[in-house]
């Protein structure tokens, strides 16, 4: 396909395991194609090897077997083009948050580097806390420094490792909402790696499941709801249970005897559900 | 606790151990060991005779020389240990077994190699705190979060740009702990450097006080400073620790 920003082909990876001679095997001939501008979500049971696919298209891993062409290239290493945010938080403590931001323009001239940073440090709400160190900070706020950092150096893509993992709820919520915003503000190529079905029905254009290991991406639903998405519409509660159920997952809670306990609206829980 | 608690509790200590020190010497009616108020004369009294200055400065600059070089090239060398594992794997065994070995032993050959010179004692003091200043360096790679380095790759760092803006930016917290380690030793170690070789220092006024006369106020006197000065340094390096560059490495106390 040639207006894929992104193809994955026979992607395979194995990792040595513990015992000589021993091997895990990761991924198993993964397959995608990412169009330009596109916001993909990867979703997959914990250990799926989400994020080793993650990191393979970051180029941070080298795949055993198969190809990943990124804008027409294979990918050999990272680039400046294609920034990740990573889960555990990439920002740099030692850095204020106007140097974290600028982080990626190092060789412009001052003016044109403090104009992008003001601009990108507003869209991400942090104007006032230019000068405050990432310790003074709450996880989320830190959160949007690195995807700021990100945005600031003007990538093609960006790749995102479950940025929003350690956040709380409320939280979690709002910083989707931003994310969503700001990707229809500036139009990039989002690959976002998250192991929270809603999250991927929230943010969406496209959702690749991953099965459990080996993986491989065992479906690909389209989640064409319009935006701002209605996390209580009809359409969005069939997407998800579509993603459920593609990962073989219940969407009841307990055994019958204490069924009666559950206060939420049935037959529709909410969040959390138990592997089947 | 509040400031002035803080500031009393240790001073009341101190009173306590001075009148503990000062009835001892009294009680025991020793006629060498000096009281508090005999060490005060001793310092005064080296005062007076314009030496107090001249040790405390020729100390200071042999720590300063000694310690100096220790860290341009510790710092370095350990994080270049710390970030290519062949380096390390080729280097490391020579360091644990240079490391054990005390700077007293090396007396001989510092005589040997730079005569009665100042550079034996800053030789001796270099010693002493390269190998502390280089194995936390070394450390503080080994323990630096990876993904510092992915972001920074990511946003297309060179190996220069990479250890200079990231890799020491990252060690720079454990690094200063390991130099307040290795002053406290340099600070130990200048005592019995100028024991040696050299005719200045509070080391050498310790071992010149016994030996020309008995005289164990000067002898306490240097002890007492060496003491203080060491605190001095340590609360200098320790001010260190309070800049937001390196705050973030600290435990959460602190902020």
């Amino acid at each position: 396909m040639s207006d894929s920003v992104i193809s994955l082909r026979d992607v395979w990876m194995t990792f040595p395991g513990k015992r000589p001679g021993e091997q895990i095997h990761v991924l198993e001939s993964v397959n995608a194609d990412i169009a330009r501008g596109e916001f993909v979500c990867i979703v997959g049971p914990s250990g799926c090897g989400k994020s080793t696919l993650l990191n393979i298209v970051g180029g941070f891993l080298t795949q055993t077997r198969g190809e990943v062409i990124v804008e027409n290239a294979p990918v050999t290493g990272p680039d400046r083009r294609r920034i990740f945010v990573f889960q555990e938080n990439g920002v740099f403590p030692w850095l204020s948050v106007e140097d974290n931001i600028g982080f990626g323009l190092r060789n412009m001239p001052a003016d044109k580097k403090n104009a992008i940073v003001a601009h990108y440090t507003e869209m991400v709400g942090l104007s006032g806390f230019e000068k405050a160190y990432p310790r003074e900070l709450s996880g989320g706020m830190r959160q949007r420094v690195e995807i700021a950092r990100a945005l600031a150096a003007n990538p093609d893509i960006i790749y995102m490792d479950e940025p929003f993992g350690a956040l709380d709820f409320i939280t979690r919520l709002k910083m989707r909402a931003d994310l969503v915003r700001i990707w229809q503000a500036e139009q990039k190529t989002i690959l976002f790696v998250t192991h929270d079905i809603e999250e991927a029905v929230q943010l969406a254009d496209r959702v690749f499941v991953m099965s459990t290991r080996p993986a491989t991406v065992q479906k690909e639903i389209t989640i064409d709801l319009p935006r701002p998405r209605d996390l209580d519409s009809k359409g969005y509660l069939e997407k998800r249970d579509e993603i459920f159920k593609a990962m073989g997952m219940s969407l009841k809670i307990g055994s019958p005897a204490d069924a009666g306990g559950n206060g939420g609206r049935n037959p529709e829980p909410t969040a959390a559900v138990e592997q089947t | 606790m509040n400031r002035a608690t803080k500031i009393l509790l240790p001073l009341g200590v101190a009173a306590i151990a001075l009148v503990a020190w000062h009835c001892g010497v009294r009680l025991l009616r020793s006629d060498l060991f000096p009281t508090p108020l005999d060490v005060v004369r001793g310092i005064v009294e080296l005062a007076q005779a314009g030496l107090l200055l001249k040790y405390i400065v020729a100390s200071l600059f042999r720590v300063t020389w000694g310690f100096g070089l220790a860290v341009l090239i510790g710092v370095p060398l350990g994080l270049v240990l710390g970030w290519y594992s062949r380096f390390y794997a080729a280097l490391n065994p020579l360091l644990q077994i240079l490391r054990p070995i005390s700077p007293i032993a090396w007396i001989p050959l510092a005589i040997l190699w730079f005569g009665v010179t100042d550079a034996a004692p800053i030789f001796l003091i270099f010693l002493a705190s390269v190998f502390p200043i280089t194995v936390a360096s070394c450390a503080a790679v080994h323990n630096m979060q990876p993904v510092y380095v992915r972001a920074a790759r990511n946003f297309g760092l060179g190996t220069v740009a990479l250890f200079r803006q990231v890799i020491f930016r990252a060690c720079l917290p454990q690094i200063l702990t390991g130099l307040r380690i290795a002053l406290g030793i340099a600070w130990l170690v200048v005592v019995a450097a100028e024991m040696i070789a050299v005719n200045s220092g509070l080391g050498y006024l310790i071992i010149d006080a016994r030996n020309a006369g008995k005289r164990y106020d000067l002898v306490v006197a240097g002890m007492v400073l060496i003491g203080l000065i060491g605190l001095g340094l340590d609360y200098l390096v320790r001010q260190l620790e309070k800049f937001d560059e390196v705050r973030w490495g600290y435990a959460s106390n602190s902020r």
